[in-house]
């Protein structure tokens, strides 16, 4: 039985108790409902909240543990050889161990304490999920009758159950934080045991990056290379040439779709625009690597230039075409807040519609637009599958276009994609370069939301 | 004439404001009814020295026909005022003359707008010429987020006005010492010419205006916004701006038409009712609505 | 006034002068507005244009129509009938046999090895499946359509070159007279490609199917929804409705908006720093995939519901409780079902993007090789965009036709969702 059914039976005991709960307030009501404080369904409401959530703050807090309390008792009862060693390899053990419980294939022999162990730790989840069954029907049925047993006919009922759901709702509220919070602890957690192995500087500042020379732990200091520049710059020089191509057509067709295009062509091409914004980027990679970087290939040939065929200029170009929506959009959004005031004002001097809106439009937007261009900045940064499919893995310190360069999230894909262990420096690096990215990405938009932010108020 | 003048209903206020609610879309009033014979504007429509000769201009949003059948003569060197009720059509009938209808979509005009021997409402014309040619200052003010000389210098630049730099701040300062804004300005003029308060900033649009020498002025209620220091600035300065400027203005205030125009036309609901020397039209209109609206009756 | 004014040429003449070059610039930029737009649409064009005409191919599969003898003797000698024993008998000799029998006068090894390499491996497990099924089928002989090689495919497709030098193709001269032979006698044919929509992935490119990565997306999308749905819906009334202004709803909301711009990679580095690494979740499961992707759309799905708040107008909620309901009632009662069609708007759409994301899903092992067809959340899977970013990197020349057909469900899907949610808002789309 999975542990999940609990949840469903759980779930029934709730309903239970919810009929349960409002026949008893229709009871101790004698008959007249009204008298009652609150409306039956309430107490029904009341008696399932308490029947449920126990039980379920229970069965959470077991799950997260479960796995760390039995891990410790299996290892205090491994031979006292193992537990001394240290603590990588004692990790090992550990892995071992599960994957023997889980079936799945152990590379090496097995040795007769490991197996024992493995024995123990299916018996000890066994016990353990049996016991979790226990507590939580104990505490559904106690917290139901607990409930039950406290309704009478002033019971505000109401007022209590309106308040779960309130800390409810707030709790809800809370998850961005937590979100960041994890995204920013865990990161930065490992980022902190990376830089225990690899110097912050080293790592800022380095100008070569080479993180498959340092497979075995305890090598890497000496040995390897994670002088993240070279990625640096592959991810300036892949976000420029995107935006290069999205800046303009995004910006211009934004202008001619807020200020040229009849009723008809803007009905057709913004939904058109969005077609665009809506495919999935490993869309656009499978393009990028498919198409566009062979035909680069084939124009550089034609011209007598060596176009690589995973060029930083295919990527970039497929990453500016899927930004060229959010440029629009973003634009088109603050080209519309521009009062029509201003425009009559440039109207009535004389001036052109061309004029009225590279001199005053534009202008009076353009704090919207850079925050807009920040955005799509962001995203150009940020943006994975398209480089991971089309953008080399050398780390290339070059800022020519016509070759392979490689960014920050294609290294993270490669260093975390497929089995590794997770404390070396290798993986580590992944997160480092995650809070890097984390950081910029976070600074970018802070700024372009605050600019926004003002903005708006400014025309509001 | 098919007048129907019910005096007995004069002084029943609850039944006079009943009506009200009902005139919109039937142009019928307690006070007279316009029909389709007696839609002719009484009073001289035309002037011997004119700058611009409307005849016959309808205006259509869409299906609302917004203003019927007006001729008027703008003359050269004269303040025309426009009042009337809200909605009555002044400022669309303003806005045909410089062509900014334009920019209001599903907006039609037709008629005959003659200005130097051309029909500025035939859509070959250019607007771009027109417009220098017929300048605006709207009802609220809308300097462009740039500096106060940025401001004065937009128009000139774009029109290639100026052979050089010297010229530019020429204009500029021209421009604001006959707006009256030079005293006020001179120290700041590279600050934004929003950061000036109400009245300075639509002394700033009327220097604007003035800085690409246009021939005519339209002004969309000008002091609508502005408390009466401003606005008694402002009349001053269309006082001193009709000697070289033909003055279209619409306004709210019937005060101010009596204090600065030299003729005044009344709109209702669409059609130019009345048209005559101010004096005239203060003291003895002839048509009831006229009448009316000038003695505060509604409006 | 007079002295004020310089003495120069008339406005409207310095106008004219300089009007046909500001028309000509007025065009130049109208034009470059004009150019842009149709940029944009030409790659739009240019990206369906060099999918479809990829992939479409692959919803056909050749086939080749043998005669196949269910010998007794060969699959079950005992006659035991029992399951174990139709299971793990030699199919693929009767697949051999079959091929033999068509081309008696191939005799040489290598060359028989050349023959047996038309026809997919998958052939054996048709009739293995079709023995399972009936095994009443011994015995019998039957004229069967089964999946060619995906080389034989390729061929006829038209993605080999025939007349290309024999060495840099992978078919041999032999081979390929083979199937002239046979498609000359009408026993090879482009078939309906069953297998795509049926199978799991394999190494196989004419085996490789879908069906096992679109249950891998609907599972991770059934936990995204049951996860961000509720908890997105909650967060929204309980800033637009209860919230009171104060410095940490401003963080909140400072939070969300930030939150809606990280990039999706670092989601993924959550989901692996946190489920896998610290609450030691099953790796590569859909249940991990879909709390990543449930954070990842929760700012989006907070957004579009607190939009849909925001448009009930405040005196639906002065009416209800000025007739006494609480304020929990009057939300839940008066504001929630109007709301309720824009949140399902923003959620739908929240949905298609969580659908088409790819990179946090390969952080947390999503990306692993799996023939299985993933039964529940706890499962080894991948999801569809996984898939095809997996098979974009297999050399197989028939694996790019697979994948350009797997973008075009993963977009026929995406476009399903997006015009559901355009019917819905324009359903229920009020003017208050």
């Amino acid at each position: 039985m999975h542990t999940f059914t609990f949840v469903l039976i759980l779930l029934m005991l709730m309903v239970a108790s919810f009929f349960f709960g409002r026949r008893r307030a229709v009871t101790v009501s004698k008959g007249d409902v009204r008298s009652l404080n609150s409306l039956p369904g309430y107490y029904g409401y009341y008696t399932a909240l308490w029947c449920g959530i126990p039980a379920l703050l229970i069965f959470t807090f077991w799950q997260f543990s479960e796995s760390a309390v039995i891990t410790n008792l299996v290892i205090a009862g491994l031979p006292e050889e193992v537990t001394l060693l240290s603590k990588q390899q004692l990790n090992l053990v550990i892995n071992e161990i599960r994957n023997l419980v889980s079936d799945n294939i152990v590379a090496s022999t097995i040795s007769p304490e490991i197996a024992a162990a493995a024995e123990r730790y299916r018996e000890m989840q066994a016990i353990s999920k049996m016991a979790l069954f226990a507590v939580m029907m104990a505490l559904g049925v106690g917290g139901a009758t607990y409930a039950l047993s406290r309704i009478h006919q002033q019971h505000k009922a109401r007022n209590k159950v309106e308040n779960t759901i309130l800390i409810f709702l707030i709790a809800c509220s809370t998850i961005a934080i937590f979100t960041t919070l994890g995204i920013v602890l865990s990161v930065l957690f490992e980022a902190i045991l990376f830089f225990q192995a690899v110097p912050v500087t080293d790592f800022l500042f380095g100008l070569e990056w080479s993180p498959q020379t340092a497979i075995r732990p305890g090598q890497v200091g000496a040995s390897g290379a994670f002088g993240a520049v070279p990625l640096f710059t592959g991810t300036m020089l892949v976000s420029a040439i995107a935006m290069v191509v999205a800046v303009p057509i995004g910006l211009m067709s934004a202008i001619y779709l807020a200020e040229y295009a009849s009723p008809g062509m803007r009905a057709l091409s913004k939904p058109m625009l969005e077609v665009l914004a809506g495919i999935p980027t490993v869309v656009y990679g499978f393009f990028a690597a498919l198409t566009v970087a062979p035909f680069f290939r084939g124009w550089g040939e034609s011209l007598g230039l060596a176009i690589s065929s995973e060029s930083a200029l295919a990527a970039g170009v497929v990453m500016g075409i899927m930004i060229i929506p959010f440029v629009s959009s973003l634009s088109d959004d603050v080209i519309y807040a521009v009062p029509q005031s201003l425009r009559d004002g440039a109207y009535s001097l004389g001036a052109t519609q061309s004029e009225t809106i590279r001199k005053v439009v534009i202008p009076a937007a353009l704090p919207g637009i850079v925050a807009g261009i920040l955005l799509a900045v962001s995203r150009a940064i940020g943006e994975t599958m398209i480089v991971v499919m089309a953008a080399g893995l050398a780390a290339n310190l070059t800022a020519n276009p016509l070759e392979s360069v490689t960014t920050v999230t294609v290294q993270i894909v490669t260093l975390l994609v497929g089995d590794q262990e997770f404390d070396s420096p290798k993986t580590l690096a992944a997160f480092a370069l995650g809070l890097v990215l984390f950081v910029v990405t976070l600074v970018l938009n802070v700024i372009a939301l605050y600019v926004v932010r003002k903005y708006r108020e400014q025309y509001e | 004439m098919a007048n129907t003048v019910n005096m007995s209903q004069y002084n029943e206020q609850a039944e006079r404001r009943k009506q009200e609610r009902r005139k919109q879309g039937k142009m019928r009033l307690s006070t007279a009814t316009v029909t389709r014979d007696n839609r002719e504007t009484i009073g001289n429509v035309t002037v011997p020295d004119y700058r611009i000769r409307c005849t016959d201009i309808n205006v259509f949003y869409g299906d609302k026909h917004a203003i019927r059948n007006i001729t008027l003569d703008i003359g050269r060197h004269e303040i025309i005022a426009m009042i009337g009720p809200s909605g009555c059509g002044k400022s669309t009938f303003l806005r045909c003359l410089n062509r900014m209808n334009d920019t209001i979509e599903n907006c039609r005009v037709t008629g005959k707008i003659m200005m130097d021997n051309q029909d500025i409402n035939d859509k070959s014309i250019d607007v771009v010429p027109l417009r220098a040619k017929v300048g605006m200052v709207f009802q609220k003010p809308n300097p462009f987020p740039k500096s106060v000389y940025e401001n004065i210098a937009f128009g000139p630049r774009i029109h290639g006005l100026a052979k050089d730099k010297v010229e530019l701040d020429e204009i500029v300062v021209t421009s604001l010492k006959r707006a009256g804004l030079w005293e006020e300005v001179k120290d700041r003029l590279d600050q934004p010419g929003t950061s000036l308060s109400g009245g300075q900033q639509q002394r700033l649009c009327i220097a604007r205006t003035i800085a690409v020498n246009p021939e005519v002025i339209l002004m969309d209620e000008p002091c609508s916004a502005l408390d009466p220091i401003a606005t008694t600035k402002i009349e001053e300065l269309m006082d001193q701006l009709c000697a070289d400027y033909s003055i279209v203005i619409v306004t709210h205030s019937m005060q101010q038409a009596a204090r600065v125009s030299h003729r005044t036309a009344y709109f209702h609901l669409g059609d130019l009712i009345e048209v005559g020397a101010t004096e005239q039209i203060f003291t003895k209109p002839v048509h009831q609505l006229t009448e009316d609206y000038i003695t505060g009756r509604f409006g | 006034m007079n002295e004020l004014v310089p003495p120069k040429p008339k406005t409207i003449d310095l106008v004219n002068a300089s009007l046909a070059k500001r028309r000509a610039s007025e065009r130049l930029f109208r034009g470059i507005g004009l150019i842009s737009i149709m940029m944009a649409l030409m790659f739009l064009f240019m990206l369906f244009y060099s999918i479809v005409s990829k992939g479409y191919t692959a919803f056909r599969q050749t086939h080749i129509q043998l005669e196949v003898n269910f010998d007794q003797q060969l699959l079950d000698p005992a006659a035991t009938r029992h399951h174990d024993v139709l299971s793990s008998a030699d199919y693929s000799s009767l697949v051999k046999a079959s091929l033999s029998k068509l081309f008696p006068d191939v005799t040489s090894r290598n060359e028989k090895r050349q023959l047996h390499g038309l026809v997919s491996a998958g052939a054996a497990y048709q009739l293995r499946d079709m023995v399972m099924a009936d095994p009443a089928l011994l015995g019998q002989t039957l004229q069967l359509w089964v999946p060619a090689d995906d080389d034989v495919d390729m061929l006829i497709k038209g993605h080999i070159d025939r007349d290309g030098p024999e060495t840099e193709r992978r078919l041999r001269d032999v081979q390929i007279a083979w199937l002239d032979q046979l498609a000359a006698q009408e026993k090879l044919s482009l078939k309906f490609n069953m297998l795509f929509f049926a199978n799991g992935d394999s190494r196989e490119p004419e085996l490789a199917g879908i069906w096992g990565a679109l249950m891998g997306s609907i599972y991770t999308l059934l936990v995204t929804l049951l996860l961000s749905f509720p908890m997105g819906v909650a967060t929204a009334v309980y800033l637009e409705e209860f919230a009171p202004k104060s410095k940490w709803v401003d963080l909140i909301e400072v939070n969300i908006n930030n939150l809606a711009a990280v990039p999706s990679i670092i989601f993924g580095l959550l989901g692996l720093a946190v489920f896998i690494n610290f609450m030691s979740f099953p790796r590569s499961a859909p249940l991990v995939g879909g709390l990543v992707l449930a954070f990842m759309t929760l700012p989006t799905i907070i957004i579009a519901s607190r939009g849909a708040l925001k448009s009930v107008p405040p005196s639906i909620r002065e009416a209800a409780l000025g007739v006494g309901a609480s304020k929990m009632q009057t939300v839940y009662f008066h504001v929630l079902p109007l709301a309720t069609p824009g949140m399902l708007t923003g959620t739908i759409i929240g949905m298609a993007r969580a659908l088409g994301e790819t990179a946090p899903l390969l952080m947390i092992g999503m990306v692993a090789f799996i023939v299985d067809i993933p039964s529940d959340i706890f499962d080894p899977a991948t999801a569809l965009p996984v898939q095809i970013y997996l098979w974009a990197d297999s050399p197989e020349r028939a694996f790019v036709e697979r994948t350009s057909a797997a973008i075009i469900v993963l977009l026929g899907f995406l476009f399903v969702m997006n015009a559901l949610a355009i019917i819905l808002r324009k359903k229920f789309e009020r003017r208050w």
